[in-house]
């Protein structure tokens, strides 16, 4: 984990809510892993106060690139920062995806919603550099939502795509769009990123199908390297549940080890 | 060159920046970005004797210039502190300090008992303020009667310098610290954060789970140097001061105001090598102010 006080923006792009920004940063970008994420502060003085957390979105060389919505001040200010201009970024931060065992040839399903697409691209190139089977579930509320669709297919992916109006590909969610496209596909493990709701349906796919999943979790972070304590889940670790730091110990746990609040499983 | 170190009474620091409690971890997180002998001292998330599980979530709200936060003091215990922790912060060249907290009177004088039979601990700093874990942000120190039980209850039996950590959220602050002197108190840090709350106006629910929090941060600055300032008056014993410091200039204005010492908190989160930058900037601020010692700013503040 280093600090880069001067991470320079070589290149951006923007869409009407989503912008790709691309930062060059040699320490960080080598020890990266898909999964992992930034704290990028957004203003040089203390308005808004905090980092904001963002998933690696792409790792090429020296440059790594991160991909967001603007949801509120700190994610408008950042989608405002300009080509040349230096970022505070800390990084790599956090566990990814477990990659660190032999993928060859297994048929994993990556599930991204939304903004949550961020680190599955990243991902999908590392799982092809493995020779895993990969198909990519891209959804979101409508069309303007699927910005990244070319940037998958520019890349060889082609993603299956749904919206929940049916604006673009499969009308509804896109954890439907996995059930329907089981049996051409057949995973036999899933990566997700997404809206908490959307996570909490593919760990039940996991367990109806009787394949293993890991989620990527979502929160507000105070710092983003263990020292505030803010950012909790309820994870089971070794029988227990407990109050887990996503930041630390996360943001990617085994779907299994993932608790829902009583509302989520009502849904 | 200006002396940076700071001379408390009971305990000499190398300079006067302290990280804060519950913004630092257990010290070891700040590892990777900045060396922990260059701090004046650093105090360690608040201990209870037994691990606790802390607050739902969500614990953190971040308002103007503030943070608002109700974390519960989740955290290991005593064992787990002294066995796993405590042989990893062995040999630095800092003032390792351990925040304790109690859920009754008891359990603040079991948590110093255990900690006394180990070696690398400078002092101990009472937590008597943490406005997250009792009903509607209530804690001892808004109280000078209870402030005056714990601390003396503490100090018969600690072997290790005692500094009560003082809230804000009390009628009168320099009553309380002037309860805690007269307990036994070796020094007073002041303040914690503000008891506080943010609405959700969509939903009309509050942000936090935990309903209240406590706010940190630059918003609440000018606040705690009145505090600071007016604590220092009438009391004998240091006043470590802290609240919103994010730079040198922040924490030459709480030693102006009466601090011996000071904590930085948020801006660990922030910014994790704050303290240094602090500590760099103090040594400026002395280069360009003429200072033979930093402790000759603490209370010079011209009426």
């Amino acid at each position: 984990m280093h600090k880069d006080p001067q991470a320079r923006i070589t290149r951006r792009q923007s869409w009407e809510a989503y912008h790709r920004i691309d930062l060059h940063s040699p320490r960080i970008a080598a020890d990266a892993a898909p999964g992992q994420f930034l704290m990028i502060r957004v203003a040089e003085y203390f308005h808004p106060l905090l980092r904001r957390p963002f998933s690696i979105h792409a790792v090429s060389g020296p440059e790594l690139s991160v991909f967001f919505q603007t949801v509120g001040a700190g994610t408008r200010l950042l989608s405002r920062a300009a080509v040349g201009q230096g970022l505070d970024i800390l990084g790599p931060l956090g566990r990814g995806f477990n990659l660190d065992r032999d993928l060859r040839g297994r048929r994993i399903g990556l599930v991204g919603g939304g903004r949550g697409i961020a680190p599955l691209y990243f991902l999908a190139e590392r799982l092809q550099q493995k020779r895993a089977e990969i198909r990519i579930y891209y959804g979101g509320r409508t069309l303007q939502d699927l910005v990244l669709k070319t940037d998958f297919q520019a890349a060889g992916f082609d993603p299956a795509c749904s919206t929940d109006d049916g604006s673009h590909g499969y009308h509804g969610m896109v954890t439907d769009l996995l059930c329907a496209d089981w049996k051409a596909f057949a995973p036999d493990l899933l990566y997700a990123c997404g809206p908490h709701d959307m996570l909490h349906t593919v760990g039940k796919i996991s367990r109806e199908y009787g394949i293993p999943a890991e989620l990527s979790l979502e929160s507000i972070m105070g710092c983003g390297f263990g020292a505030c304590w803010g950012c909790v889940h309820k994870i089971r670790r070794e029988g227990e549940a407990a109050w887990t730091k996503i930041c630390e110990h996360g943001p990617v746990f085994p779907a299994e080890a993932v608790v829902w609040e009583e509302g989520f499983e009502e849904r | 060159m200006t002396d940076l170190s700071v001379d408390l009474g009971f305990l000499r620091l190398k300079n006067p920046v302290i990280a804060a409690s519950g913004t630092f971890g257990y010290g070891l997180e700040f590892r990777p970005f900045l060396d922990l002998s260059r701090l004046g001292g650093f105090v360690v998330k608040g201990l209870y004797y037994d691990s606790r599980p802390g607050n739902p979530p969500p614990r953190l709200v971040e308002t103007a210039g503030g943070l608002i936060n109700a974390i519960g003091l989740q955290g290991i215990g005593v064992r787990s502190f002294a066995e796993e922790i405590l042989p990893d912060l062995e040999g630095l060249d800092t003032a390792v300090m351990v925040n304790v907290c109690g859920a009754d009177d008891d359990e603040y004088a079991a948590v110093v008992e255990y900690l006394n039979e180990f070696a690398g601990i400078a002092a101990y700093e009472l937590n008597i303020s943490c406005p997250n874990v009792q009903l509607e942000g209530r804690c001892p120190a808004m109280d000078p009667e209870a402030t005056f039980r714990i601390v003396q209850q503490v100090k018969k039996i600690s072997q290790r310098p005692l500094i009560t950590k003082l809230t804000p959220n009390a009628a009168d602050v320099a009553a309380v610290a002037l309860s805690a002197q007269e307990a036994g108190s070796d020094a007073v840090s002041l303040v914690n954060t503000f008891l506080a709350l943010a609405v959700d106006a969509e939903t009309r629910k509050p942000r936090l789970a935990n309903r209240f929090g406590g706010l940190s941060g630059p918003a609440i600055k000018p606040l705690a140097l009145r505090l600071v300032f007016q604590t220092a008056a009438r009391i004998s014993i240091p006043v470590i001061g802290m609240g919103g410091i994010m730079s040198a200039t922040d924490a030459v204005e709480f030693m102006i105001a009466g601090a011996a010492a000071v904590q930085v908190g948020t801006a660990n989160f922030v910014d994790p090598q704050a303290t240094v930058a602090i500590i760099d900037g103090l040594e400026e601020y002395g280069r360009r102010h003429g200072l033979q010692k930093i402790s000759d700013l603490t209370g010079t503040l011209h009426s």
